[in-house]
């Protein structure tokens, strides 16, 4: 087994540049899923030549993974985003780094990842040869190793381009315990960054609107910042990436899991003006924005200014910040202090976001 | 940001709260327009910070709540047509018609899109000229000039495709209905600013000197809405009446000339229909006659779909500020936003939504 370190060394960014092996084929066709031929070039020329290593390179049904004596921890997840390609990243880097971040949020290291693609006919080959650079990219980025995975191509509008769908196994940080039920009142909420970001990018794509501000997705991998962290100070309480449904889906989870109350201060919440901008044209409210590249740490306070010092040290931490607290008050429920001194829930979000009428 | 956080700003509300405090000497009741000032209200517990004297009640000015069912039981009949496009702002979405909403028409095959502006539509029709585009009208004045500048483009690029199912409303008229109500109490109206901002202020004089109430022209940020209770109170306090604007850098007395004109040549008014109050004369806009030929309705003869809301919502009683969310019983048991009994537990301008969103469960 190679060391995740050795891979890093090559010279990626000329890598990057290579232009897409010669096929007879601009788009993909059904074969390439059919497990004959095409599908065996497809894999070598396009997926291993980037993502190799002596696991994938088997080619067994599964991946042979080396013994690791620690607790596990497993996730998965699939991506459909639309467009596939925004500002900040692709579906590919989301794919990489969402599973990342989610071993992450288990305390976990991530070490590997099975990657399945499920392949529109039609689509073109260029544009899959950009998402797996981008995928090796982020692999590498976050020091994970593609080990197995799967094609499959299903009929012109049975799928949308294309979907992946990864699975990522880590090894879990002794000495860690992360659990929603475990925040304790008195504890404090921080945050790597500004919000919504992620949720706004991919919103201006599709709607067509260019709103000069150059929002970009926050599509990053977290593990080096939070390895950092859980190396120095391991007594964190909970751990969670804000994505789909955003800060207040997430906070709402924690809440509700463990019976006590949360309370964000607004004055806090990092913003950024283009975002807050976007949000108020389109009726939107920041907190129910999907992140991809942010987490959410709990922890006693007094570690607080630790844990800031380590996280802002990183790139993904720079404007880490605490942003609420676990509080007596309204257990279950996640309330906002206004900036005006009032006092309001933040509910979940009910349903899909939909923009409003005036 | 410029234009809103000034408006969101603690000092100036502290400031307010301080001169309503000490002009306040007896009990008022308020009634806010417009859904977005409830929303704004509750999102920023405005009340919260008030004196008690003051109570405020929540007005009909949701255009997604006062669209009355048989409306979207059209919509839907529209939405499920094979060779339709319903176009609609997202807010329709997921309000229950008789049997079913947008949303569960779209999941089922019909062609569904959200819009952001009525002139996307025009775009739509042009390229699918062998379908039929139909774009779900609703709104106050707000919207309708929109609406109106579509209607008119389709006209003069002659498209034979276009339509739109209309269930437009106006203010005035509904708040008249309000002040003949027997057993309604409201003492002072603060009105909606986005609607006056088209519209202009002089509709509201005479309804001000009829009933001898005062009406403040607000907006829809927490200063914004502190102010035009500040000026609500100091005329209630004084014993005045009359229209005042507390939203002068967005109403101008005479309004949007250019808009009132697109209005007044697409447009007529006419009798229309209220989620749970009824039909209001002079309550609605319909098609002029030189542009009757885009009306939805017609086209697809819809006007046999009637329906009756359900007894168990209580819209109506709410949306006249008779009752609050909170005194429904089906509020937050039977009725929540994933099953809503009625169109305000879903509109982003509905108060049932207001108060469960943001309050519900801290009582």
């Amino acid at each position: 087994m190679h060391d995740n370190k050795t891979i890093m060394t090559g010279d990626l960014n000329s890598n990057l540049q290579c232009p897409i092996p010669k096929s007879d084929y601009e788009h993909v066709l059904l074969a390439h899923g059919g497990g004959g031929k095409l599908t065996q070039q497809l894999i070598e020329k396009m997926i291993y030549s980037r993502l190799g290593n002596e696991i994938l390179e088997k080619g067994h049904d599964g991946a042979f993974l080396p013994h690791i004596s620690s607790e596990l921890a497993m996730s998965t997840d699939s991506f459909v985003v639309d467009p596939i390609f925004f500002p900040g990243g692709d579906i590919g880097d989301l794919a990489i780094n969402g599973t990342v971040n989610d071993l992450v949020c288990c305390g976990a290291e991530p070490l590997y990842i099975s990657l399945a693609f499920i392949l529109e006919e039609g689509f073109l080959l260029d544009e899959l040869w950009k998402i797996i650079q981008s995928i090796e990219k982020s692999a590498h980025e976050a020091c994970v190793k593609i080990v197995t995975g799967d094609t499959k191509v299903v009929e012109k509008g049975k799928g949308d381009k294309i979907y992946i769908n990864t699975t990522g196994i880590g090894r879990v940080v002794p000495g860690l315990r992360i659990s929603p039920d475990n925040c304790q009142e008195g504890d404090v909420v921080i945050i790597n960054g500004t919000i919504g970001d992620h949720g706004i990018a991919i919103m201006s794509e599709r709607a067509g609107f260019s709103f000069e501000s150059g929002i970009k997705s926050d599509t990053a991998p977290l593990n080096r910042m939070m390895q950092d962290v859980f190396a120095r100070q391991p007594n964190i309480h909970v751990l969670r990436d804000p994505t789909r449904g955003g800060l207040s889906s997430a906070l709402n989870e924690i809440s509700q899991s463990s019976g006590k109350g949360i309370t964000l201060f607004e004055s806090q919440l990092p913003v950024t003006e283009g975002v807050r901008g976007a949000c108020e044209i389109m009726g939107f409210d920041p907190l129910y924005i999907a992140n991809e590249g942010k987490i959410l740490v709990i922890l006693p306070e007094r570690h607080a200014g630790e844990v800031l010092g380590i996280m802002r040290s990183h790139e993904t931490g720079r404007e880490s910040r605490i942003i609420g607290k676990i509080s007596g008050r309204h257990g279950g429920l996640l309330h906002l202090e206004t900036n005006i001194g009032s006092t309001r829930i933040i509910d979940m979000i009910s349903g899909e976001m939909l923009p409003r009428i005036c | 940001m410029k234009y809103i956080d000034e408006y969101r700003d603690k000092q100036l509300v502290e400031i307010l709260i301080r001169q309503i405090r000490d002009e306040v000497t007896r009990k008022w009741t308020i009634m806010e327009i417009c859904g977005g000032q409830t929303h704004a209200i509750m999102k920023y517990s405005l009340q919260d910070l008030l004196p008690e004297e003051i109570s405020l009640i929540h007005g009909p000015g949701c255009p997604v709540c006062v669209t009355p069912v048989e409306i979207i039981d059209q919509a839907v009949e529209l939405g499920g047509k094979p060779n339709v496009i319903l176009t609609s702002f997202g807010d329709m979405m997921r309000v229950p018609g008789s049997h079913t909403d947008l949303l569960s028409v779209r999941a089922k095959g019909g062609d569904i899109r959200i819009v952001y502006s009525p002139l996307d539509v025009i775009d739509i029709a042009l390229s699918n000229p062998e379908r039929e585009v139909v774009f779900f009208a609703v709104g106050f004045e707000t919207t309708a000039p929109a609406v109106a500048l579509a209607i008119r483009q389709a006209h003069k690029k002659n498209l034979a495709n276009f339509s739109v199912l209309i269930s437009h409303v106006l203010v005035p008229p509904a708040i008249e209905v309000l002040l003949t109500s027997a057993d309604m109490r409201i003492e002072g109206f603060l009105a909606a600013g986005h609607v006056c901002t088209v519209m202009g202020t002089h509709e509201y004089i005479p309804l001000s000197e009829r009933y001898k109430i005062p009406i403040v022209v607000t907006g829809f940020e927490p200063v914004d809405i502190l102010l035009g209770i500040q000026k609500t109170i100091n005329m209630l306090e004084n014993d005045r009446y009359g229209v005042e604007n507390a939203y002068p850098r967005s109403v101008k007395p005479e309004g949007n000339i250019a808009a009132q004109d697109l209005l007044q040549e697409v447009f007529v008014s006419c009798d229309r229909k209220w989620r749970g109050i009824g039909v209001i004369p002079g309550s609605g806009f319909t098609l002029a006659d030189d542009y009757i030929r885009f009306d939805a309705g017609k086209r697809f003869k819809l006007h046999h779909i009637v329906a009756e809301e359900s007894e168990r919502c209580i819209s109506g009683k709410i949306l006249t500020g008779q009752k609050r969310p909170s005194d429904c019983p089906a509020f937050g048991a039977e009725c929540t936003p994933e099953k809503p009994l009625g169109a305000p537990m879903v509109s982003s301008e509905g108060a049932c939504s207001a108060y469960y969103r943001y309050h519900l469960r801290m009582c």
